[in-house]
């Protein structure tokens, strides 16, 4: 599965992506399970909101986090976060 | 919630908490994996008890709360500690066998934000074919499987397999089929509690247990992803200890009706061990600090074979609670391992129950959990005789 920049991405359903003040960390639970996402994976999760687009997310992390080259990177994250059925398209 | 200089830095948080709710219970399961002696314990923690404990357990880090019991739905008061633990942050699942669960009611566990709901199948009645033929038991479950769908959950159905109802696993699945299920447990029976008093009627034979396999393998292909098929068989049959609640208070907390606090289910029969009680003790002392808690963590505890055994940091030994009821002493090996010395007690069991079954006459009467077998066991164990 190849996402487009135009791709609007939303969490799974049955899934939810909190905070955890207790780990420090995102993570995203589902029916007696969790996934840990520390820090750039909980980041770009955290902009998975069922109205921005894969380029919007890569454009805010962008300027969240200036200066690196990130495209590549979270491009391939959101894949396999598609991929693993945590999140989908709208 | 880290503690300053604390020795104990190494401990993990408690990712998990389960509330049993309630011991009581409209089943009867002779495989229920409850204690024996449920029915000679205290009061009901009260609302208020409940509540303080979902915030200390929130407090300490747990994110996934499971109530479960008995019957969870015995309480009247499910719908409010439903709404706190999602006001609190929880990922709340509820483990009922769909007794008790009207629209209203789920209505109000929707509203407060229950997140996931596991329908069990179990034979509800005393005639042990009831379990496929009873119509009333079917259009319960399709009742409730209904509501679950209507309310936006997923249909998650565990079935508890033992020799009595394992060679009908083709009807189970097709049931799961007709009742919509997108995920189906079929979990052999674990020998604790009643089903430890019931092991001999219950545990099947290899040839059952391969055969299960083979069926549910080929519904497998023919389901493809519309349903998704786990099948747990039991520990008698396997060569190593499976890694029981990832090792002993290290994700797991359980909080019995009564209020006693558990790094496990069955944990509650060790003897030697004094279980604290929410009532007397925050949870966060008890998970870090308590006797209890500590009594088996990591392994300083092993004997040989762990004690040098290169898989244990992987299964931690096994279970405690298995190896107490094998072997009488909690600190040996899980005698499902076959380093264990104590191994032949499981494949001596796994022939004795192969014998039970081709004499369907021999053996002891299956023990219905109830509050009278309960009772009377209870006092038998106490008795200074036997």
């Amino acid at each position: 599965m190849t996402l487009n920049d135009d791709s609007v991405l939303e969490i799974a359903h049955h899934f939810r992506f909190q905070w955890e003040p207790a780990q420090q960390a995102h993570v995203l639970l589902y029916p007696e399970g969790m996934v840990k996402l520390p820090g750039s994976s909980g980041e770009i999760l955290k902009r998975v909101n069922g109205e921005a687009t894969v380029g919007d997310i890569v454009a805010d992390l962008g300027r969240a986090f200036p200066g690196a080259d990130l495209r590549g990177d979270v491009i391939e994250f959101l894949e396999h976060a598609y991929g693993k059925g945590w999140i989908r398209t709208k | 919630m880290e503690k300053a200089g604390s020795e104990q830095s190494n401990i993990n948080l408690p990712l998990w908490l389960l509330a049993e709710v309630s011991y009581k219970c409209p089943l009867h399961c002779v495989f229920c994996y409850n204690p024996v002696d449920y029915a000679t314990y205290g009061e009901e923690l009260t609302t208020e008890d409940w509540l303080r404990v979902l915030r200390q357990g929130r407090e300490l880090g747990a994110s996934q709360l499971g109530f479960s019991g008995g019957e969870p739905l015995n309480r009247p008061d499910l719908e409010i500690l439903i709404a706190e633990a999602r006001k609190l942050g929880y990922y709340s699942n509820l483990i009922t066998s769909g007794v008790g669960l009207d629209e209203k009611r789920i209505a109000a566990f929707k509203e407060g934000g229950l997140d996931h709901i596991q329908l069990s199948f179990q034979d509800s009645t005393r005639e042990m074919n009831d379990f496929l033929s009873s119509t009333r038991t079917f259009e319960l479950k399709q009742r409730v499987a209904n509501l679950i769908k209507k309310y936006d959950y997923p249909m998650v159905l565990n079935v508890v397999l033992h020799r009595l109802n394992i060679d009908h696993v083709q009807q189970i699945l097709e049931m799961a089929e007709q009742l919509g299920a997108e995920y189906v447990e079929l979990a052999n029976t674990q020998y604790y509690g009643w089903a430890f008093l019931n092991r001999d009627k219950l545990l099947p034979s290899r040839e059952q247990l391969q055969r299960a396999e083979e069926i549910t393998n080929r519904f497998r292909e023919r389901i493809g992803d519309r349903m998704k098929i786990y099948f747990v068989v039991p520990d008698y049959y396997e060569i190593r200890p499976k890694p029981c609640m990832s090792g002993w208070g290290s994700l797991f907390l359980a909080v019995s009706a009564d209020g006693i606090a558990l790094p496990c289910h069955t944990a509650r029969m060790l003897p030697g061990i004094t279980f604290p009680s929410v009532r007397d003790h925050d949870l966060g002392w008890i998970w870090r600090d308590s006797p209890a808690f500590n009594a088996y963590r990591g392994d300083a505890w092993m004997q040989e074979p762990c004690r040098t055994c290169p898989e244990k940091a992987k299964d931690f030994g096994g279970c405690r609670c298995q190896a107490f009821l094998l072997t009488g002493d909690a600190t040996n090996a899980d005698p499902v391992c076959d380093k264990s010395p104590f191994h032949g007690v499981v494949t001596d069991a796994v022939e004795r129950a192969r014998l039970v079954a081709a004499n369907s006459a021999a053996g002891p009467e299956l023990l219905f959990r109830d509050d009278a077998n309960s009772r009377r066991l209870s006092d038998t164990e106490r008795s200074p005789s036997a």
